[in-house]
Order: C-alpha cells, then sequence, then structure tokens
C-alpha cells in the first residue's frame, strides 16, 4: 500500500473489499463493488466522484447505517484501529457511533432535528457515551461551538435549528459530530449546499479540528478543488468502484485515469483559456453515469471514455500499482500519460 | 400567543352563529310536531293548535329563531318541552359521567394507542406491525354498539366483574365509577384507538426517514432516543391534530354507549330528547358540543406550540 506522510502502524480505519448492494432480485444494484482504502490518524483522506457513483453509501456503509432492510454490506476487512466493526453486535457498534468514529452529513438544513435545540443536539453525544451531566456536557458544548466559531454560544445553545443559517448549522453539526473526540470523522460533501464563502469556512474548521485532536479525516466530495485544498491522499471512484488512487500532488501532476484526467479538465481554472469561444467553453464528460443494475462486463467508463479500444469494453480492469502508491484501473493508463503530454 | 388566543375565541362567534342557524333548521324542518307530541295522541287538532300557540310554534322561523337567539344570549337554553326543567339545568346535570366518560376514553385511548403505533412504525413490516395494523382495522370497523353489547356479555355476564348498567355518581367515590365507566370507555375508545394508533404509525414512518433520524443513528444514540425523543417529538402535530377531530367520533360513540350501558349523560339525554321530540334539549344538546368542540380544537392548536418550536402564534 501506499507510503504516506503521517506513517502509522495501524491506520485509524482501514477498509477492505466494501460492498454494498441495493435491492433485492431483478432490482438488485451494487453500489459500492470491492472498495478497498485506509486512512492514517492525522490524514485527510479524499473520496472523489460524480454523484451516484457510491460515496455516500461507502460512508453509511462503513458505519453499518444503510437505510433500511433492502440494503446489504459485505467486506473482507473493516477495522476501526484494532477494533473489528465486523465482528461487533448491533450494539456495541453502536456504543462506536458518534463515540470513536463520527459522521457530518451533506445537508445541514434537513441533517438536524428541527424541535430539538441545539443544546440538545451537541450534548447527547457526551451524556451517552460519556455519561456526562447536564452542566458538565452543557460546558462542553459551549467549548465546541466556540472550536467552530460559532459567536455568541450561549444564546446559541438555547436555539433551534430554524433559527441559524446554513453555515451556522453546519457548524454545529460538526461540534456534535467531533464532541466525543472520534478517531475518525467522515464527512459528506461537507460543504456542498452551502455557498462559496461559508465553504471555505467551513473547511478550515474541520482541518483545524482534525489538526488538533489528530483525527483521521475521511472528506467525500464532488469537488477536485476541495481536495487539492484539504487532502493528502484521493481515492477516486467511479460507478461503484475505485478506479485511482494517489497523494493529491501525484494525481494532479499525473493523473492515470481517463476518468480523472476528464474531472480535471472540467474545473474551471482563472486565467485559463480553454475551449475556442471568446469566453472559453468549459470542457465536459460526455454522457452520464451508467446505470448501476445493468453492469456492463468491461470497464464502466468506456461508453464516455474517448481513449476505450476493444478490450475497455470485454475486460474490467484490475487496480495497478504505479509508482509511489499511485494505483489506478484502467487498461490504457499509458496512453492516458501520452494523451496528457500531446495535449499540454 | 394572547393575542392569537383572543382572536381565535372572537372567530367562535361567527361559527357559534353558523350552528345556531343549523341547529334551528334541522330541529324544524325533521319530521314531528312537538306540541302533537305533547298533547298526547288522543288531542283534538284544535287542542294541538292552543299548544303550539302557547309555544310560540305557530309563529313565523325567523321571528322563532330570533327569540330564540334572543334567549340563548342572555344565557337561557330554552324548557324542556318534556320535563319543564330548564335545558341548561338537564345539561349540567348529565354532565358529569359524560365528562368523566370522554375523558377516560381519551386518556387511555392516546395512552394505548401511541405505543402501538410507535411499535408498529418501529418494526414496520414486520407481523407485529401486521397483527397490530390488523388489529386496528377491527377497531376501527366494529361499531360501537357490537363492541358495547360484547363487552357487556363478556365481562358483565359471563365473567361478571365489571357492571354493565348504570352509572353511581362521584358521590359514591372515584373506585365504582371507574369500575362503571370501564367497558363504556373501551367500547367508545375502540375506534379512537385505532384512528391513532394508524395517524402515529404514519406520521412516524414518514419522520424516520429523515435525514435527522440518520444523524440520530450516526450519533450513536439508544434506538429507543431515537424513537421516542427526536422521531416521535417530530411525529406528534399529525397525531395530535387527529385527536382533535377524533373527539367528534368519541362524542358520537358517547351517544350509542351512553344508551348502552344506562349511563344517564348527554348522550342518553340527547336520545330521549329525539324520540320525543324535546327541540329545546336538542338544540341546546348541539350547541354546548358545538362549542366544547370548537374550544378543544384551539387547545389542540394551542398543544401544538408544545412540539415544534417553529410553531409560534
Amino acid at each position: 500500500m501506499a507510503a504516506r506522510g503521517h506513517a502509522a502502524d495501524t491506520p485509524a480505519l482501514r477498509v477492505r473489499d466494501l460492498e454494498v448492494e441495493l435491492g433485492r432480485g431483478t432490482r438488485r444494484v451494487v453500489a459500492v463493488d470491492r472498495l478497498s482504502f485506509e486512512v492514517a490518524a492525522g490524514e485527510t483522506l479524499a473520496i472523489v466522484g460524480e454523484s451516484g457513483c457510491g460515496k455516500s453509501m461507502t460512508a453509511l456503509g462503513v458505519l453499518r447505517l444503510l437505510p433500511g432492510a433492502s440494503a446489504r454490506m459485505r467486506a473482507t476487512e473493516l477495522t476501526l484501529g484494532e477494533i473489528d466493526l465486523l465482528s461487533l453486535s448491533p450494539e456495541e457498534l453502536r456504543r462506536l457511533r458518534g463515540d470513536r468514529i463520527a459522521m457530518i452529513f451533506q445537508e445541514p438544513m434537513t441533517s438536524l432535528n428541527p424541535v430539538l435545540t441545539v443544546e440538545r443536539q451537541i450534548t447527547e453525544t457526551l451524556r451517552v457515551h460519556r455519561q456526562l451531566g447536564r452542566s458538565a456536557a452543557r460546558a462542553r458544548a459551549l467549548e465546541l461551538l466556540h472550536a467552530v466559531r460559532i459567536p455568541d454560544p450561549e444564546r446559541r445553545l438555547q436555539q433551534y435549528p430554524f433559527e441559524l443559517s446554513g453555515g451556522m448549522r453546519q457548524r454545529v453539526m460538526i461540534a456534535a459530530a467531533v464532541s466525543c473526540n472520534p478517531d475518525v470523522l467522515i464527512a459528506d460533501e461537507p460543504t456542498t449546499a452551502l455557498d462559496v464563502t461559508v465553504q471555505a469556512q467551513i473547511l478550515e474548521v474541520l482541518l483545524d479540528l482534525k489538526r488538533q485532536r489528530g483525527m483521521a479525516l475521511v472528506l467525500i466530495t464532488h469537488d477536485l478543488g476541495v481536495v487539492a485544498q484539504t487532502a493528502q491522499r484521493v481515492v477516486v471512484m467511479y460507478a461503484g468502484r475505485k478506479v485511482e488512487e494517489a497523494r493529491v500532488r501525484d494525481l494532479f501532476a499525473n493523473p492515470r485515469h481517463p476518468y480523472t484526467r476528464g474531472l480535471m479538465g472540467s474545473m474551471p481554472r482563472l486565467g485559463a483559456s480553454q475551449g475556442d469561444g471568446p469566453r472559453g467553453r468549459l470542457p465536459e464528460m460526455a454522457g452520464t453515469v451508467p446505470v448501476l443494475d445493468r453492469p456492463a462486463p468491461g470497464c464502466a467508463f468506456a461508453p464516455r471514455c474517448a481513449l476505450a479500444d476493444a478490450r475497455c469494453t470485454r475486460e474490467a480492469p484490475p487496480l495497478v500499482a504505479f509508482e509511489d502508491g499511485h494505483t489506478a484501473a484502467c487498461w490504457r493508463a499509458d496512453a492516458v500519460i501520452e494523451a496528457a503530454h500531446g495535449v499540454d | 400567543m394572547i393575542g392569537y388566543v383572543i382572536r381565535r375565541l372572537l372567530m367562535v362567534v361567527p361559527v357559534m352563529a353558523i350552528v345556531t342557524i343549523v341547529v334551528f333548521v334541522l330541529s324544524r324542518v325533521g319530521p314531528g310536531d312537538p306540541a302533537a307530541i305533547l298533547v298526547g295522541d288522543f288531542a283534538s287538532s284544535a287542542e294541538i293548535a292552543r299548544t303550539r300557540a302557547a309555544m310560540g310554534l305557530d309563529r313565523p322561523l325567523v321571528v322563532q329563531y330570533f327569540s330564540w337567539l334572543s334567549q340563548l344570549l342572555h344565557g337561557d337554553l330554552g324548557i324542556s318541552i318534556f320535563s319543564r326543567t330548564p335545558v341548561l339545568e338537564l345539561i349540567v346535570q348529565s354532565a358529569e359521567p359524560t365528562l368523566l366518560l370522554t375523558a377516560t376514553a381519551m386518556i387511555y385511548s392516546i395512552a394505548l394507542a401511541v405505543p402501538v403505533g410507535v411499535l408498529a412504525a418501529a418494526r414496520a413490516g414486520s407481523s407485529i406491525d401486521r397483527a397490530l395494523m390488523g388489529a386496528a382495522v377491527l377497531g376501527f370497523s366494529t361499531p360501537v354498539f357490537v363492541l358495547g353489547y360484547m363487552l357487556a356479555y363478556v365481562f358483565g355476564y359471563r365473567l361478571g366483574i365489571l357492571p354493565v348498567q348504570g352509572y353511581p355518581g362521584l358521590e359514591s367515590g372515584f373506585g365504582p365509577v371507574l369500575r362503571s365507566l370501564t367497558l363504556p370507555a373501551i367500547a367508545i375508545g375502540a375506534t379512537f384507538v385505532a384512528l391513532i394508533a394508524r395517524v402515529t404509525r404514519a406520521s412516524m414512518l414518514e419522520v424516520l426517514s429523515e435525514d435527522y433520524i440518520r444523524t440520530a443513528r450516526a450519533k450513536g444514540l439508544p434506538g429507543s432516543t431515537i424513537l421516542l425523543v427526536h422521531a416521535l417529538k417530530n411525529a406528534a402535530i399529525p397525531v395530535i391534530t387527529m385527536v382533535g377531530i377524533g373527539f367528534g367520533v368519541l362524542l358520537s360513540g358517547v351517544v350509542v354507549t351512553e344508551s348502552v350501558f344506562a349511563i344517564p349523560g348527554i348522550g342518553r339525554l340527547t336520545v330521549n330528547a329525539i324520540f320525543r321530540r324535546d327541540f329545546p334539549v336538542i338544540q341546546g344538546v348541539v350547541l354546548v358540543i358545538s362549542l366544547a368542540y370548537v374550544l378543544l380544537n384551539l387547545a389542540v392548536d394551542l398543544t401544538y406550540t408544545l412540539f415544534d418550536p417553529r410553531i409560534r402564534y
């Protein structure tokens, strides 16, 4: 596996061959297909991909929080530090959630309970997992609101979510998630629903908390700009599979998978003259994410890939290691490099 | 809040005005002549006409309505044609068993139905859910009088553990009253329990799929906290609304149940008044019940604020 800056003997979270299936019978969909990754204490791992590629299902699968009876997860390994999550009973797992491993969701508008006060929503994890009394939990909540830079925290504690802006709500979500100092924090598109200036502030809060507490941060996003600002390593997902993994620097310098290249090409850049119009038209990837209930035998990206050849539509490419922990699943990975150098 | 309550109380005036018109018209267009009933089967038509005149029933309807309305505004509900007792007095006398019966039925129904609904929602699709909701359909579709007679037969006649007739009055103590009200309360409440349980289940199911429930699960909260604090508080509004609406169902059940169990309450008063074409009593009862219903709905609306901070008046 990859050598990384924050070397640790045991990763904070290790996921091997995670599979998430939704539905049954003819409506069965493999949302996540044999996905493996790990993240060390103090490290930020970004999981990147388009909507519907299985990012959120990955997060929910790791926490064993998949919706309803129709969703199932499997993995060959799922460990939180030394703890084997696969061998735990639901009750033991519950005790870890919110305590050792926590999660932040995309929609701050709907992810907070509308009829409970901010105080209740921040302190309940402390009271459940740490058995703190009311006043101790309240004091801790004030500190947390301070840490996520919410002004006038005492007044905020008494308020309800509908009295807060989107950015404030996401700060409250973060405060609640980190209240027990989790080892791993999974943030599922934490800034997507917010406007750009607020996004930057929220990311800064997340990164500060990660640094102070030495948490491992799994940041799920579709925004490569966010990845560049925050993460050390990236997993790129497409149609439920990992198609590329690399250190952020390597990925941006030298993307191996045509899908990753496409994502990067679709990023707006200041001062760049792309396309041919006077204002430049941002390149886009043709086609859409494949429908997962009718999987094709070959590479899932082949129908949208300019480099695809006969083998790509016939056989799914395995993940191949390139230099220094950089892996990609593409038969034409070398052609990607050539094409890149030809174009640039 | 106080401003809102005052505004709502003012709105009671037009509602009640409409109720008076409806009540008046209904009691006059229905078949039967109270004067004829009062004087008996063998009276001559001249005698009946004299009685009609004495009762003011020969005057134009509009005149009758307004003279009745002006009485009402003076707090006078009229005098029973049959017993010559002021209607208000009759209602006050019959109110005690009815109020206790309704309150008992309501409290036990809610106390039973909400947990059933929560349990069914928490185990949605399971055999527990199907059994509970099947029972709810049964409860909802069994007529009050059928259930009433069945309960009376089993618990009163076969097992002999509960009284099946009459009402001892509060002066005989709380225990005997409660014993005599148990079977009628179950009979009236069955429909209500079914209604509230189904609404609770549906409302809970909707809430349980919300994002904030997923958040609560990600926090590692115990299942009971998620159900009873995070979900139920959000699911409460439709349930409370249904309690308000169901109060009407409950009252109609009271009329039948009081007859089945021979309880001298408002229901029996109403049924007897209808048989005797005792217009003033019918009118008085309907007015009082309408007023109670309107006020209860105001109370229901105010209860919303206890559960949802976003609702402010």
